[in-house]
């Protein structure tokens, strides 16, 4: 019985920290609607300059905690630096485009945390006052467990006599449900967006801060924390701060007691957790459902056109990749190889977030389980390259028609976490299920067939399959079926009104994109040899979403583009340069400040002049 | 006029013949031996890998001191595969194809280097996998063209279960990482432990996701269910944590410690203050060890990057060391030639003489086993002694079971 409340307790403790890491995320979100990506890396640098602060002066309780609420004031100010300087410009690009600029700030700031602080873990002493344990009930619980909820409490009690009693939080409520209201009654967005900002970024920060008792501050502590944040933030509802508290000790609850039962849950629990919530309550515990007024007042993208700059590039792209290869060594035809793979997984997930207005964050599923789909086919039944080929869209389209029935009831950031759910479930599945999948050992030996064991001859395979399922996907786009699935992105109220099953068109869309993914996973594990669970991580999801928002995406050439681009890029810089991650950051960064809509726009621009 | 413009036509010519004579002569001797070498120099695991780029550097440069091997100077193509397997894979290919290397080496995380291992069996290059742990590279997965130098999650587990099995303690707690190195560790341990101490059991068993340790949680889970002795395979932050916690909750007291890896710098070095006491650990004790092999390495080192040796160090250092050895004994850098050489090959090291094994290409570098305590307030290794992994191994018989008949 003690067992179970000091049990309790712990999680409580563990809840405490998640809580504070998540709330500051959900408020950004519920008035920006900014996917703030760089969350976990401004929660990294509360725990670094907590670090650096507290070896300086937290030789007593008040200097710790000094350090602690120094550096996440230091943190807020970054975030206003981040939103004034970047997100500002680009609020009125296309919705996920601040994705894509966050990444960038994530990319830079782990460089520069490394250059800063450099590659090994740093372990804060404890805090000085609170360095013991306290018995209770037999069992020694640390003392600090108990001032991190208080902590907690605090911020909650504070948080919501802030958004309840002052002018900023009924602001922040009303632009949280109705922003273009606000704006029309006269309050300058501005200042309101980067007061949020700066709110959530010193939040972050204290998150971090208060972490360094407990733990050590590493480099990997931002893509640790920020799935984890996103998930209590669509469990509780977004912009909901009594939500993210619910949804936290959850989660850490579930997680103190799973533990004791099922140790290897830990793996998947949260993830399954978000699940359930979303298919019972699309909105999350405590959120709003996102109004479809909204988007039927959104005006429409102007209809497609064909012909133009358009022509050009499609005919041109097929040359190049036609005749290059020919002329070029074996490596760059290897380079090329993975383009026209993960070109096709782009223009799958264009597919789905333009064509259909399906945001997906866990596109990598139908990816990985094309790969996988294949290489278990190798392995297990011993097939030949053509058939277990063949085999990756079934897999692709297998997953896509379980994972989309759930899925394509849902809307909006819900709908992209629960894709996100259900890969990292498909991950997890992969990772542990060592008897099939081989674990996180992967299956080796999925090569080539021997007439296509040759890098040009494995590449013309790849091309010309990968360059047809995206010319099928063009077409897609063209036909009745395309504009009716751009009828119910544009207003899904309208298109049901005039008899489309919207459901049903959104499905369907659904598995034609994971299909065509699951085609270039397929010759993603021969193009490498082996599969591993990382094909089917949220990583992968993120590369794709990269590629999309790179190349544009108003434009059907855009993720071949962002394809070509970002491996291209990222291929060469990680030759050249240690600090690849700074470089390619800052490019990211520029581009999306230089070209909001994308390197498709580059065209528009270099036209008109103006993005 | 024409006569002196003949002439020096002719000295300009002489001179060009012979500057080109002696610059093919010495492009001869100077054409150095290309390796091609693949890790994760970002990404989570960096503080292992910089400090064993920094080996690998001093030991190339001391080998060209000496004049390289076989009369060429040794070079080193290095690239970071940022811990994708997807990334080292098209690297490897890069350094093949491109940059025409005449053998891979590297690697850190286990799946990089089964995949590497995999295109290298395919492309038929050698490929000397330095710091992998997983025991699937020399044995369920292991090919003709891989070699790997480091001790396996095996070897070490076996050394500190040979320690665990002088221990009183009979019901033992696991906590590992959840993925294949935690599980393959905690197997190991079991089954070494098991053979040499029928009466123990395994009271509990906590599978914390990897770099997520849920700390609290987890020692508490520990505690309940009152284990004689805990096992312990978590390393980098998890460590830390997992320390932290557990002495605050008293998860230690009166009670035996089996940590694997933990006794080296890269995982001891971070708790400092904090660092356990009496733990049994495995590890690289660099302040301690008395062989003039080592020190003189440790000397130069210190000397040629101001800090003190990794255990990384002394792995990227023993990569080239092999590679020049193996160069030496094959003559030439023609793949099957070199593939013949590293069987059997025997070589000194800072830690000793090694072999590696013909039967299943693995090397027999041991490990240092003590156990660790304080000393001004950093945590170190005491009471060591070097464990030879030719003496951590299965017998030949269970090894030929264990790799797939080629």
């Amino acid at each position: 019985m003690s067992f179970i409340v000091v049990q309790a307790i712990t999680g409580l403790a563990s809840a405490a920290s998640l809580f504070l890491i998540a709330v500051g995320l959900s408020i950004v979100f519920g008035v920006t609607r900014v996917v703030n990506f760089a969350h976990g890396s401004l929660y990294m640098l509360g725990a670094y300059l907590a670090y650096s602060l507290s070896t300086a002066i937290g030789d007593s309780f008040l200097g710790y905690l000094a350090a602690m609420l120094a550096a996440a004031i230091i943190v807020g100010g970054l975030g206003a630096v981040m939103e004034t300087g970047l997100l500002r410009r680009i609020y009125r690009a296309p919705e996920l485009f601040q994705l894509l600029a966050t990444f960038g700030v994530v990319l830079i700031v782990q460089d520069l945390t490394r250059l800063l602080w450099g590659v090994d873990d740093l372990f804060a002493a404890r805090m000085p006052g609170l360095d013991g344990s306290v018995m209770l009930l037999g069992h020694a619980v640390p003392a600090y467990d108990f001032f991190l909820i208080a902590v907690a409490f605090l911020v909650l009690g504070g948080l919501w006599l802030t958004f309840h009693r002052t002018r900023f939080g009924v602001l922040v409520r009303a632009a949280t449900e109705d922003r273009e209201m606000v704006a029309a009654l006269g309050i300058d967005q501005r200042w309101l967006f980067t007061g949020v900002f700066v709110l959530g970024a010193t939040l972050a920060g204290l998150g971090g801060a208060l972490q360094i008792p407990r733990q050590a501050a590493s480099l990997s502590m931002d893509l640790n924390i920020i799935v984890d944040a996103f998930v209590v933030v669509v469990i509780g509802g977004m912009g909901s701060i009594i939500g993210a508290f619910v949804a936290a000790v959850l989660i850490s609850e579930l997680l103190a007691f799973g533990v004791v039962i099922f140790p290897e849950i830990t793996l998947v629990l949260i993830f399954l957790v978000m699940a359930v919530t979303l298919v019972l309550k699309p909105s999350g515990l405590f959120g709003r459902p996102e109004f479809t007024t909204a988007e039927d007042r959104r005006n429409p993208d102007p209809p497609l056109r064909t012909g133009g700059l358009g022509r050009v590039f499609w005919w041109g792209i097929a040359a190049v990749g036609i005749v290059v290869p020919m002329l070029a060594g074996e490596f760059t035809v290897v380079v090329l190889t993975e383009i026209v793979i993960l070109a096709l997984f782009a223009v799958s997930l264009h597919f789905l977030i333009w064509g259909g207005g399906l945001i997906s964050f866990g596109h990598a599923a139908y990816f990985g389980l094309g790969a996988y789909g294949s290489g278990l086919a190798v392995f297990h039944l011993s097939l030949g390259m053509a058939p277990a080929l063949l085999l990756a869209p079934v897999a692709g389209a297998a997953g896509a028609i379980l994972f989309g029935w759930f899925c394509v009831r849902l809307s909006g950031i819900y709908m992209a976490m629960l894709t996100l759910a259900f890969a990292q479930i498909a991950w997890s599945a992969a990772f542990q299920w060592i008897g099939f999948t081989g674990g996180d050992n992967g299956i080796l030996g999925v090569w080539p067939s021997e007439w296509a064991a040759d890098p040009l001859a494995f590449y013309y395979l790849a091309f010309i399959v990968c360059a047809a399922v995206i010319w099928g996907l063009r077409h897609a786009v063209f036909s009745p079926f395309g504009y009716t699935l751009r009828a119910t992105r544009d207003s899904s109220l309208r298109a049901a009104s005039i008899g489309i099953d919207v459901t049903r068109h959104r499905w369907l869309a659904f598995t034609l994109a994971g299909a065509a993914a699951g085609v270039a996973g397929g010759f993603f594990a021969f193009a490498k040899g082996s599969v591993f669970p990382e094909v089917l991580f949220v990583s992968t999801s993120v590369d794709g979403l990269v590629m999309v928002l790179l190349g544009g995406m108003q434009a059907l050439a855009g993720p071949v583009l962002g394809a070509i681009a970002f491996t291209g890029i990222e291929t060469e810089l990680t030759r050249l340069t240690e600090l690849w991650q700074l470089a390619l950051g800052l490019l990211i960064v520029l581009l999306v400040v230089v070209l909001p809509n994308g390197l498709a726009g580059l065209s528009a621009l270099l036209r008109r002049g103006t993005p | 006029m024409q006569r002196m413009r003949f002439r020096n036509h002719l000295a300009a010519a002489a001179a060009g013949l012979i500057a080109l004579t002696s610059a093919s002569v010495a492009g001869a001797q100077q054409d150095p031996i290309r390796i091609g070498e693949i890790n994760s120099y970002t990404g989570p695991l960096a503080s292992f890998t910089v400090p064993y780029r920094n080996g690998w550097q001093l030991a190339v440069e001391e080998v060209n001191a000496r004049g390289g091997v076989l009369g060429r100077s040794l070079e080193v193509i290095s690239r970071d595969d940022g811990a994708k397997p997807a990334d080292a894979v098209k690297f490897a290919e890069e350094l093949v194809r491109r940059e025409k290397v005449d053998l891979l080496a590297g690697t850190f995380l286990s799946h990089i280097g089964l995949a590497v291992a995999d295109f290298a069996k395919r492309s038929k290059v050698l490929f000397v996998a330095s710091e992998p742990l997983s025991d699937a590279i020399v044995w369920a997965k292991g090919n003709d063209y891989t070699f790997r130098l480091r001790p396996s999650t095996y070897m070490q587990a076996a050394m500190l279960a040979e320690e665990a099995a002088k221990l009183p303690a009979r019901r033992w707690a696991t906590v590992a990482p959840n993925y294949e190195y935690g599980q393959s560790a905690v197997k190991a341990f079991q089954d070494v432990l098991k053979a040499l101490r029928p009466d123990v059991e395994f009271v509990e068993q906590q599978w914390p996701a990897l770099f997520k340790l849920d700390a609290g949680a987890t020692v508490q889970a520990l505690a309940q269910a009152k284990p004689d002795a805990i096992y312990n395979v978590t390393f980098s932050i998890d460590l830390a944590k997992f320390v932290r916690e557990g002495q605050l909750r008293g998860l230690f007291k009166d009670r035996d410690v089996v940590s694997l890896l933990t006794g080296e710098p890269e995982y001891l070095d971070p708790l400092k203050g904090e660092a356990p006491e009496g733990w049994i650990v495995t590890g690289y004790p660099w302040q301690g060890i008395d062989d003039p092999a080592h020190k003189a390495f440790l000397d130069a080192y210190t000397k040629r990057f101001d800090d003190y040796p990794r255990a990384g160090s002394i792995v990227g250092y023993n990569t080239i060391l092999t590679i020049a050895a193996m160069l030496e004994k094959a003559g030439s850098t023609d793949t099957d030639a070199m593939v013949a050489a590293m069987k059997n090959l025997e070589l000194d090291t800072p830690f000793g003489a090694i072999t590696y094994r013909a039967l299943d290409h693995q090397s027999t570098m041991g490990a240092y086993v003590g156990r660790t305590a304080k000393v001004d307030g950093k945590g170190v290794m005491v009471d060591f002694r070097y464990a030879d992994g030719a003496d951590y191994l299965p017998d030949d018989a269970t090894v030929r079971k264990l790799r797939p008949a080629n």
